[in-house]
């Protein structure tokens, strides 16, 4: 049942592989970022009582929401890797882990913003803004530790055990808003229910994820081709590679 | 499945449910401290669970939907008191000195930061407006103005 997968285990075929997708990430991303932009901050509504303020939305939700889909993605590689014992698995959380602390950072970072006029308050210690504050803690966290041994083997070891207890928080984070009285509204897409937005209003939005999801693949998959080639440098297909392309910048230049 | 494969299948998922346990164990013991803010109903009749009122003289987040036709502004200052009701009985009034938020309005949910003055008064130092999850154009909202919408979301 797995045996089409097991060619990807080697370095060089999921080098081959990830370079094909690579563009078709970058296809989708870019049109849907700017048609989505565009929809979003001039052609939508403006909310009934927040005004415009409420389109800071179109970059709030899709930040917050891949954060925590590229933890996911972390948490499943992390287990593939410590289980399995595939390096590419490790490489893969390494590689995603400091794109999913920038996507919080947006996620934080605007989400003070649009707190300051509406609720009246930059910062509040509630549920739903302390669990993501400490994701993108664990998020430093498993950078810092990654970088902190020389044997990367041993590393993404200690970084996949690290991804594995922070996984805990994704639920938290998306349920605190269900469980605990705080000041961040409720869920107003991903519910079991209709969402809670007009219609005209939530299309772009949904552009807008499908356009953050994109961009994470690419970036997750641009990233993972250097980590592997960071740490094959030494091996033959590497080698090979670079030889190839420095001869053919030798035959332009 | 080889052995030793196997053996780190158990360890790994044995990590990952034996964290969730302790933490999810951890979270409901803390259950009270996490929340934000008391109901107007909490702090008269006590939390469900467990029936604690907050004593007067306490520092507290109150929670609730300020109720129509009951804030009243001191004309000579920015004092502004105003009555918090939630989807229970509970009932009581916040006293503030100070600019209210944008999105402050009869029938919006609010949370006030203060001291328990008495058992069903607030002395507020911050009042901040929690918006709900809905968005709409204001022509939708107007179409829906007399339905209950807006009653429904309470504060949780």
């Amino acid at each position: 049942m797995w045996k089409w997968l097991h060619p990807y285990a080697k370095a060089e075929k999921s080098y081959t592989l990830s370079g094909k997708l690579m563009p078709w990430f970058l296809a989708v991303a870019l049109p849907t970022f700017i048609v989505g932009m565009i929809w979003g901050l001039a052609f939508a509504p403006a909310d009934y009582q927040q005004g415009d303020s409420f389109r800071i939305i179109y970059i709030h939700v899709p930040a917050a929401m891949m954060a925590m889909g590229a933890y996911s993605t972390m948490a499943i590689a992390a287990f593939i890797g410590l289980v399995w014992q595939i390096r590419l698995a490790e490489m893969t959380v390494a590689a995603t882990a400091p794109i999913g602390a920038v996507y919080t950072f947006i996620a934080l970072f605007t989400g003070a913003a649009w707190g300051k006029p509406m609720w009246g308050a930059w910062w509040v210690w509630d549920a739903r803004l302390t669990s993501e504050l400490i994701l993108l803690f664990v998020y430093l966290g498993i950078i810092a530790l990654y970088n902190a041994f020389s044997d990367k083997v041993l590393a993404g070891r200690a970084a996949s055990i690290l991804t594995l207890v922070g996984v805990i928080n994704l639920p938290i984070i998306h349920f605190s808003v269900v469980w605990w009285n705080t000041l961040h509204q409720g869920a107003t897409i991903t519910k079991f229910d209709q969402p809670s937005m007009a219609t005209d209003m939530l299309i772009p939005l949904l552009i807008m994820i499908v356009s953050f999801a994109a961009f994470l693949g690419f970036m997750v998959l641009y990233r993972f081709r250097n980590e592997i080639l960071q740490r094959e440098s030494h091996r033959p297909w590497v080698i090979a590679l670079v030889q190839q392309s420095s001869s053919s910048v030798n035959k332009r230049g | 499945m080889n052995p030793r494969r196997k053996k780190r299948l158990l360890i790994t998922s044995s990590l990952i449910v034996g964290l969730s346990v302790a933490i999810g164990l951890t979270l409901f013991a803390l259950q009270q401290n996490i929340d934000l803010f008391y109901t107007p109903d909490e702090i008269i009749n006590g939390k469900n669970e467990t029936g604690i009122k907050p004593e007067v003289g306490q520092r507290l987040r109150v929670g609730g939907m300020v109720l129509n036709g009951s804030v009243q502004r001191d004309p000579e200052s920015l004092k502004v008191s105003f009555d918090l009701i939630d989807n229970k009985a509970g009932q009581v009034t916040v006293y503030f000195d100070g600019i209210l938020p944008d999105l402050f309005r009869e029938g919006q949910g609010i949370v006030a930061q203060g001291v328990l003055k008495s058992r069903n008064a607030i002395d507020a130092f911050e009042v901040l407006a929690k918006h709900d999850e809905e968005y709409m154009p204001p022509e939708v909202a107007d179409a829906l103005k007399g339905m209950d919408h807006l009653k429904t979301q309470q504060s949780n």
